[in-house]
């Protein structure tokens, strides 16, 4: 980014967009905020009262549960005011435009949009236009980036594997159309990982995607060598009938995780994913649920990491007041 | 009866191989010398043109005006001020209005349009197919008869080669020309990117440059089918300038232009999500950018136009990939032309015959050179004089250009159509 619209001017997070143009410094602190917070999951009050007082509104333009879901729980965690709100896209496409909805939430007194949308950009462009003590956090955009999961991701690798100097990381699946990667090959570069690696055919490529810092492999049997993390990404249906794919079984004999496969990777390697999971298109049950796997413990995270994300988004706005 | 003389500038005309200080004369709309004085002439207006370059008005070969249909945008009036500023006097309507032109009725309506805003020089360019839809043919022959100068489909793509074949026979039994940006729909998959590094990045949707190769091979292909005569407009990249270079050697008769904001601007110089830099076709690679800068030397992309797309502020305000394409354009055409003349890339007459000359003869009018008999389209600039593209200098009505706020060198000071002052700066 020429010009980073995610910093004040004391280099502290404002919104939180993209992970690009964000330093390790920032990330680590992020991840250690993060690990204060997941000690309250035990605890018989799960709240603390940071961000009492301050409305957020979650804004999902495209439909998800996992995601809007933690983002509520870890507003409610910080003892905010929650309000979500799914958009159809019908809605939108009625005439009222992205920046006339905003508008409008504004005019009710908003701390915070947690924004998800289809289309790449859409929440630089929200960060862009809206009044200046509102944070935005994005929640996925389009195809581009997705840093609250990257970086929950990354909480749970740190959680596994410590230090990422050493690690080699394996991004299994539809990089092109996936946010999720892009977000995630990022953190990783900026959190130093020895490798990261992307196996996919080629019609889930981006062209040039090694220019984002990654190796790439073809072929799931030799790209899992040396392997300590393995990212699972999730197969859309419609890939198949945009010709980039023939079958799910055709993809699933390739690219799909067996436990076959997943003894080629270290043996104490850790099996992620985004989520939702396709269970035999992508992966194997077996290993989804198998003890390698840590999928589950990713969501509890997502909680922890969000948390962390609006204290800091917010933190921010109440020394500028 | 009006009569001008332009005294004392540098008289750059490539078509007639001058470039000395000069006197032009213009009487009744035409230019009546370049040399000695006229018998009688007594000139209404006098322009003291010392240390400024005289030359052919310029021709922009793809323009938009908005009107009909899109008056929110831009109008002829708005946008007339600002080309006859920026030392333009003959533009080049792409048929994308609302209604398309399609029909006479179209035309004429235009050419009144024109009329009223003063500027007459304006030539539609009819759709190749109705409505754009690429399925029927349009009534070239009528659309020719009330004034149209060229057939093309604008940004549409004609998805059925075979009907693009008949549309091409049919212009060529007319003596129509094509004027084409070869576009492959099913290749540019709804894009709004380049296929590139900038793309992958920011997960935007991405046309590769074979969307524009493919399409322009197959296109050469039918100009030697149908021996239709075919311009080929706002070329993006490297292996498009290779493929009209061969076309010509073979013997082809096509033509190209470029953009100006092509020859200037890449991937890398976009700034994440700004929606200025949405253009069709996008910015490519570096590569590219100095392929179309060598094929412009070279002469085999002859032309540069200004593509200019004014639109209001709500169509650039929404998410990159949602805004509308395009960029406003024609005032920065001769100071970005200058900048590769500074650059060292082409000569000032290479340039200057690129805006006039060149054009003239893809559309075959009598135009682009300060011929004695022609009609006097004339531009007088300042190369030295900076300027800023800001609220105060800018005319057009669109404000959608990446160059917002930049400063530029060299400005239209006067500008002459059909002899007739329509422009000058001190005003």
């Amino acid at each position: 980014m020429t010009e980073n619209i995610q910093l004040n001017s004391k280099g502290k997070l404002k919104h939180f967009l993209s992970i690009e143009g964000l330093n390790k410094t920032l990330l680590t602190e992020i991840l250690d905020i993060a690990e204060s917070f997941i000690g309250m999951n035990d605890q018989q009050i799960k709240k603390v009262p940071l961000l009492r007082g301050k409305t957020i509104v979650n804004l999902f333009f495209e439909n998800s549960t996992r995601t809007r879901t933690t983002f509520e729980l870890a507003a409610k965690r910080l003892s905010a005011d929650v309000l979500s709100m799914s958009i159809a896209t019908s809605s939108t496409s009625k005439g009222e435009s992205l920046l006339d909805t905003i508008r409008n939430l504004e005019a009710m007194f908003v701390d915070m949009f947690v924004v998800r949308h289809g289309i790449s950009g859409a929440a630089h462009f929200i960060a862009q236009h809206t009044s200046p003590h509102i944070s935005v956090i994005n929640a996925g955009d389009g195809q581009h980036a997705h840093p609250t999961q990257a970086m929950l991701d990354m909480f749970t690798i740190r959680q596994f594997k410590q230090d990422f100097s050493n690690l080699r990381v394996a991004i299994i699946g539809d990089i092109l159309h996936s946010r999720v990667a892009r977000s995630q090959i990022q953190a990783l570069n900026i959190l130093g990982a020895a490798e990261v690696r992307v196996l996919a055919p080629k019609t889930l490529l981006p062209s040039h995607v090694e220019s984002l810092g990654v190796n790439v492999s073809h072929d799931l049997t030799s790209g899992l060598k040396d392997i300590d993390v393995i990212i699972m990404l999730r197969l859309q249906k419609e890939r198949m009938t945009s010709a980039l794919l023939p079958s799910e079984s055709e993809y699933f004999k390739c690219f799909g995780l067996t436990e076959a496969k997943l003894k080629i990777a270290k043996p104490d390697a850790i099996v992620m994913h985004p989520g939702p999971i396709n269970r035999g298109v992508e992966i194997d049950s077996k290993v989804a649920d198998g003890p390698q796997s840590v999928i589950l413990k990713q969501v509890s995270n997502g909680i922890a990491i969000r948390m962390a994300i609006m204290a800091m988004a917010m933190q921010k706005q109440g020394a500028a007041e | 009866m009006s009569q001008i003389l332009i005294k004392q500038g540098q008289l750059i005309d490539p078509a007639n191989n001058i470039n000395r200080i000069a006197d032009v004369y213009i009487s009744e709309g035409k230019v009546v010398s370049v040399t000695d004085e006229p018998a009688g002439f007594t000139p209404t207006t006098v322009i003291d043109a010392s240390n400024k370059i005289i030359c052919p008005g310029f021709i922009d070969l793809s323009t938009r005006l908005r009107e009909p249909g899109q008056s929110r945008k831009a109008t002829f009036k708005s946008e007339a001020i600002a080309a006859a500023s920026a030392g333009i006097t003959t533009m080049c309507l792409q048929p994308d209005t609302n209604p398309v032109i399609d029909t006479p009725a179209v035309a004429e309506l235009i050419k009144e349009l024109a009329e009223k805003a003063q500027y007459p020089q304006i030539y539609p360019i009819a759709a190749l197919t109705r409505k754009l839809e690429g399925t029927e043919l349009s009534s070239m022959l009528s659309l020719k008869q009330a004034g149209c100068i060229a057939v093309g489909n604008a940004q549409q793509a004609v998805k059925n080669l075979l009907i693009l074949r008949r549309a091409m026979e049919y212009a060529a039994s007319h003596d129509l020309l094509v004027m084409f940006r070869p576009n492959d729909y099913w290749l540019g998959n709804n894009g709004c990117a380049h296929e590139g590094t900038f793309a992958t990045r920011y997960g935007l949707p991405s046309i590769p440059e074979e969307a524009e190769t493919i399409a322009l091979a197959q296109c050469l292909e039918l100009v030697e089918l149908t021996g239709c005569r075919m311009h080929f407009g706002q070329l993006s990249c490297k292996r498009s300038v290779i493929k009209i270079f061969q076309a010509k050697k073979y013997g082809l008769n096509v033509s190209a232009d470029v953009a100006i904001h092509q020859l200037h601007l890449t991937q890398d110089d976009m700034i994440p999500f700004d929606s200025s830099y949405h253009v069709l076709p996008p910015f490519r690679t570096e590569d590219d950018k100095q392929y179309l800068r060598q094929g412009l030397a070279s002469g085999t992309v002859n032309s540069i136009c200004s593509d200019h797309q004014p639109h209001d502020v709500d169509a650039k305000l929404g998410a990159f990939p949602e805004t509308e394409a395009g960029v406003s354009s024609l005032e920065t055409l001769l100071p970005l032309m200058l900048r590769l003349v500074d650059q060292g890339e082409i000569t000032l007459e290479q340039g200057i015959s690129a805006l006039s000359e060149n054009p003239a003869r893809v559309l075959h009018i009598n135009s682009g050179a300060l011929t004695v008999g022609f009609s006097a389209d004339v531009c007088v600039f300042d190369r030295e004089l900076t300027w800023q593209v800001n609220a105060q200098n800018w005319k057009s009505q669109g404000v959608n250009t990446p160059f917002w706020g930049q400063d530029f060198k060299g400005r239209v000071t006067h500008t002459i159509q059909a002899g007739k002052l329509i422009y000058s700066l001190a005003d």
